[in-house]
């Protein structure tokens, strides 16, 4: 139905897509994997004809023959919406804010032809009730809506028309694991119903595993492998996707853990937000966390997990002393950090983030990034003794002591969070919270930060409370367990049980919803 | 070192004139502005009088140089007030956000927002009388919420980030993650919103002077001069065209410096690595 | 929606009261007697009892503030001292000069930003944009009177179109408007380039959001995606100034009098300032203010009928 022939593309002459070449059929479901910069947006653009400006294709895409790369802008703009369609991977801002969803999505049938906008509005209630938001009005406005419902209405916007095929580009990696699976299966049925082409594209290897009839693998602009999904993951012919399914389901080594001192207990601590701020009153107050109880143990690894917004985010910063509690009780090494905690603890807990980009000051220098949480030590160390300890850090992380002297924009993703590491290790502390710290990072880079943190906890006896929502990355790095909805515990337990014999609901729906590369043949 | 902007550098070029002519004026002007001359006075330019001579003898060049010592100095102190109590104002709001003090300083600002400049200066020239400084003050309480908001506008996404979690897990408190992280990375934002204002406050100052509420005789003010010129435009041009012009060229070459300092200081267009 | 509206109201008059306490602090409370300030220093004693009595300046500081206010709402503003008429009066002949010039030139200067605008970036980076933004360098960098001085030299003196001042009356409103277009216009020119460069940011800025990605998606074309849909979001930012334009314009309308010989309030203000009229001042500089906080007013309201995200509190 379509096929992509030797699809090259350059943007102001540097080469992005290299002989890219690939077939979907009528109702088949076709899945492009690679890391970041492999250029599988790019090719999902082109057979949009929505590359940037400067931007040369060469090669052809055909749809039912015709070479889509020689259409006038007229054509193209013909054939979006209506032949091909795409969805992509921040539904929080696909939508425009001050239209209401039914407008927007009535909007591809008005585009392409129906005059009557009574009649649009008629199909687009019809497509909205399809893609499962029956209960939400048309005149509703996209920030009414969550996450996953806005990717349901860009949803419902491309396919009012039917389209032959259907792009979707990192469609779920904004949203919660249940969420994504609800996505998923939607599209999924839809394929079945339209007999249309779905080509997903996506970085996790297990979200393709289960969707895809057929994968290609790609890297650099480059396609290194193609065929049907099962026997791709199971032959691993190249050496690229060899890596890359060993780096998704990358488990380092790790040495038996726990020593019997308790570093760290909660104690049914209650955390309540106050209401929004209206004018000159408050609304109502939030519960953020409910009660919880926990401890971590010395050379322990423990894992807290749940989607956005069940609270462990709160929970961890009133760990960290960052954020007050309104009830119970906290105890870090042996003393009470509510309601304020001890500057002279501080130092033993410290915390690496999630976002490469944000948790540096983008205008100090390495050195002093790393060296900032000295600011909690009585007699911080100063001069040579200071950098002497920078430099210890940064080795520690296998990064080079010269790096110190540089800003934070000359790394990479991965570096980025090796310098966070550093930082979190200059005080010498007990305990590192992880709060999603390897989220954002490609799966390669990923397996080598996991890797990292087992040595070092080996290497200095560390213990970690990894703050997830990806489950797989748990399961790699844990010893024990806690799943978080909706400010409480639902279920504690070692790693191992809790995954292979979740006894909460919740935690057998998570299990579910979660992706599982399934590599048995 | 990377290219700079064409509009920076011709902006800062007749930015750097004019203060150049100010300072200079300090010391030396090619003939004084107090003396009156009625037997020389409207002379055409000449070898003595360069540009010629107004109505009461005076020599324009002269007073368009001092001209520019009143315009710069007005609008640069008004700058400084404006920054001085505007922008700690802007960083505590932001540090302390959605709190009451946040609610009072961003309705102090919307209140002062509600007084032009105008109507502060005649509020205090009404009881104070007509003077520079008057001006000064107009112009600068103003400048507060102008700079208030600005840099609250750039703290309050800076305060969402990682760095400033992390810099509180270091134990640093907010007035001190104020200075030390927000400030420095909202430089860009107030620098140029500095080069704006010092131009709209050149502008506010020709105004002020114009209807009488700014500097007072004898000292020069390019406004002042206008409003002397406006009787004679037809039959001496001149004497209503320069003192416009140099107010245009001012304020031109200060704008094009702020567009050009937007440009080169735009974090997005400064290349980084992924 | 309602909600908005009575919570802004609220906010609304609040403003209004806080102003008031600003402007009668400060012309009669802080800087001392507003008598001996008006009859100056040889004033004798009986003199400036008689003067006190007549302001109604015996009572006490707060007697006076709700006296003044209640007079202001009853339509009552005082006596003006000089002229020895109710300011009301004073201020409506007056006021219908400045403020349909103000909103004469706000008019104006909307009618000719929006399409430079938006057409500057809809071409952005090409002859027409470069065009638009060194013009608009050239609007912002021009003082409003002095260019007004220019119009009268070229269009009253030179070609004889225009008159080169004084207003008519508005009984004959083709020419009241006619003679107001000269002022107008030089109001409208640097307002019109701050305006014009704000609508380009503020779209070029939308233009690069995600929703338009997804509207190309769907086929709608780029002039489409910027009409149905970068247009209403760069609204937003555009409002912020209009509202601001205002109180500017207001103020340059009140100098630009000058130039053109107009009966409005500039030069009851003026005169009032030289003439030590603290009445006159007084009354005048609230209903200025009041003027400017309404119109803040308004715009928050057209924010919330363009911005449905702000609706809910």
């Amino acid at each position: 139905m379509i096929a992509i022939e030797r699809l090259t593309v350059d943007i102001h002459g540097a080469p992005i897509l290299n002989e890219v070449s690939l077939r979907i059929a009528q109702g088949e479901v076709f899945g492009l994997v690679g890391e970041s910069g492999s250029g599988k947006s790019m090719t999902a653009l082109a057979l949009m004809g929505l590359l940037p400006d400067g931007a040369t294709a060469g090669g052809a895409v055909r749809l039912d023959g015709a070479n889509l790369l020689e259409k006038s802008e007229a054509g193209w703009c013909a054939m979006r919406g209506n032949d091909i369609a795409m969805i992509f991977q921040e539904p929080m801002t696909a939508l425009n804010p001050v239209q209401t969803i039914g407008a927007q999505v009535a909007e591809t049938l008005t585009i392409h032809g129906t005059q009557d906008r009574r009649v649009a509005l008629k199909i687009a209630r019809d497509r909205l009730d399809r893609v499962g938001l029956s209960h939400v009005g048309l005149d509703a406005y996209p920030h009414e809506l969550s996450g996953g419902q806005r990717q349901r209405v860009c949803i419902a916007a491309a396919i009012a028309l039917h389209p032959r095929l259907l792009i979707a580009d990192e469609p779920t990696t904004a949203l919660d694991v249940t969420t994504q699976a609800q996505i998923l299966d939607l599209l999924r049925d839809l394929v079945a119903e339209e007999n249309m082409g779905l080509l997903l594209i996506t970085h996790d290897l297990a979200v393709v595993s289960g969707m895809a009839d057929r994968i290609a693998v790609m890297r650099k602009g480059e396609i290194v492998e193609t065929g049907p999904t099962a026997q791709v993951l199971t032959e691993r012919r190249h050496a690229y996707t060899r890596a890359l399914l060993a780096a998704s389901a990358h488990a380092p080594d790790r040495a038996a853990a726990s020593r019997p001192e308790v570093l760290l207990e909660v104690e049914k601590v209650e955390r309540t937000y106050p209401g929004r701020r209206e004018g000159f009153r408050r609304g109502p107050p939030v519960q953020a966390v409910d009660g919880v109880s926990f401890t971590l143990s010395e050379g322990e690894s423990l894992g807290l997990v749940g989607e956005s917004g069940c609270g462990k985010s709160t929970l961890t910063r009133a760990i960290l002393g960052l954020d007050p509690v309104q009830a119970g009780d906290i105890r870090l090494f042996g003393q009470s950090i509510v309601p304020h905690m001890p500057r002279a603890l501080r130092a033993g807990i410290q915390v690496v983030f999630q976002d490469p980009y944000g948790s540096f000051n983008p205008r100090w220098r390495v050195e002093r990034l790393v060296a900032e949480p000295f600011h909690l030590l009585d007699t911080p160390p100063t001069g040579s003794d200071r950098r002497d300890r920078v430099a210890e850090a940064l080795s520690a992380v296998h990064l080079s002591p010269d790096d110190m002297e540089k800003y934070p924009h000359e790394f990479s993703g991965g570096q980025r969070q090796r310098i966070a590491i550093a930082r979190a290790l200059i005080t010498r502390p007990r305990i590192i919270v992880l709060d999603e710290a390897v989220s954002a990072l490609d799966v390669s880079v990923r397996a080598r930060i996991l890797d990292l943190l087992a040595e070092l906890q080996g290497e200095f006896g560390l213990s970690y409370l990894f703050v997830s929502h990806d489950l797989t990355v748990v399961r790699a790095i844990t010893d024990r367990v806690i799943v978080m909805q909706a400010g409480r515990f639902v279920e504690t337990g070692d790693t191992r049980s809790v995954f292979d014999a979740p006894q909460h609901d919740y935690t057998q729906a998570l299990l579910r919803a979660a992706p599982r590369l399934d590599l048995a043949s | 070192m990377r290219r700079l902007p064409k509009a920076l550098v011709i902006g800062a070029v007749i930015s750097a004139a004019f203060l150049a002519i100010a300072l200079v004026s300090l010391v030396w002007t090619p003939h004084p502005v107090t003396g009156v001359s009625i037997s020389e006075r409207l002379q055409p330019p000449s070898a003595a009088y360069v540009l010629g001579t107004d109505q009461l003898g005076r020599d324009l060049a002269s007073m368009l140089m001092i001209g520019a010592q009143t315009s710069i100095a007005v609008a640069l102190i008004a700058v400084g007030i404006g920054i001085g109590l505007g922008v700690p104002l802007g960083l505590a709001a932001a540090a302390n956000r959605g709190s009451l003090l946040d609610e009072i300083i961003m309705r102090g600002n919307d209140l002062i927002f509600a007084f032009p400049s105008l109507v502060i200066a005649i509020l205090i020239t009404a009881r104070y009388g007509p003077s520079a400084t008057n001006a000064i003050l107009a112009i600068g309480i103003f400048n507060i919420p102008v700079f208030a908001r600005v840099a609250r506008g750039g703290a309050l996404p800076l305060w969402t980030l990682d760095y400033i979690l992390a810099a509180r897990t270091a134990g640093k408190g907010r007035a001190r993650i104020s200075v030390e992280h927000i400030l420095p990375n909202i430089m860009n934002l107030l620098i140029v919103q500095a080069t704006i204002q010092f131009s709209l406050g050149i502008l506010a100052e020709a105004a002020l002077s114009y209807v009488g509420l700014g500097a007072q005789p004898p000292t020069p003010s390019w406004g002042r001069m206008l409003a002397e010129a406006q009787t004679m435009i037809y039959t001496h041009p001149m004497l209503a065209i320069l003192p416009g012009l140099a107010i245009v060229v001012m304020v031109l070459g200060l704008n094009l410096l702020g567009d050009g300092l937007r440009d080169a200081l735009d974090p997005r267009l400064r290349r980084r690595l992924a | 929606m309602l909600r908005y509206i009575a919570i802004r109201a609220l906010s609304l008059s609040l403003s209004l009261v806080v102003a008031s306490v600003v402007i009668f602090a400060l012309i009669e409370v802080i800087p001392g007697d507003p008598a001996s300030f008006m009859l100056g220093l040889n004033a004798t004693d009986e003199t400036l009892a008689a003067l006190r009595t007549e302001l109604g300046l015996d009572g006490s500081k707060l007697e006076r503030y709700f006296a003044w206010i209640g007079g202001m709402l009853t339509g009552d503003f005082g006596t003006s001292y000089t002229y020895r008429v109710p300011v009301a009066e004073l201020v409506l002949d007056r006021i219908w000069v400045s403020l349909p010039l103000a909103i004469y030139a706000l008019t104006l200067s909307t009618l000719i930003a929006f399409p430079v605008g938006i057409l500057a970036a809809a071409n952005r980076g090409g002859a027409l944009d470069y065009g638009v933004m060194g013009g608009t360098q050239l609007g912002i960098a021009i003082p409003n009177f002095w260019f007004a001085m220019l119009l009268v030299l070229l269009f009253a003196v030179t070609l004889q179109w225009f008159s080169a001042g004084g207003f008519p009356g508005w009984e004959n409103p083709g020419a009241a408007i006619k003679s107001l277009t000269l002022p107008a216009i030089a109001l409208a020119l640097p307002q019109a380039s701050i305006l014009a460069r704000v609508m380009r940011s503020a779209l070029l800025e939308t233009l690069g959001q995600d929703y338009i990605r997804t509207a190309r998606a769907k086929g709608l074309t780029r002039r489409q995606a910027v009409l149905r849909h970068a247009l209403k979001n760069a609204l937003i930012p555009v409002l912020t100034i209009i509202g601001l334009q205002f109180s500017f314009l207001l103020a340059g309308a009140i100098i630009i009098e000058n130039v053109f010989f107009l009966p409005g309030l500039g030069r009851l203000i003026f005169q009032g300032i030289t003439q030590r009229d603290l009445v006159v001042v007084e009354s005048v500089t609230m209903l200025l203010v009041f003027a400017v906080i309404v119109v803040t007013f308004l715009v928050d309201i057209a924010y919330a009928i363009v911005d449905p995200r702000l609706r809910r509190r």
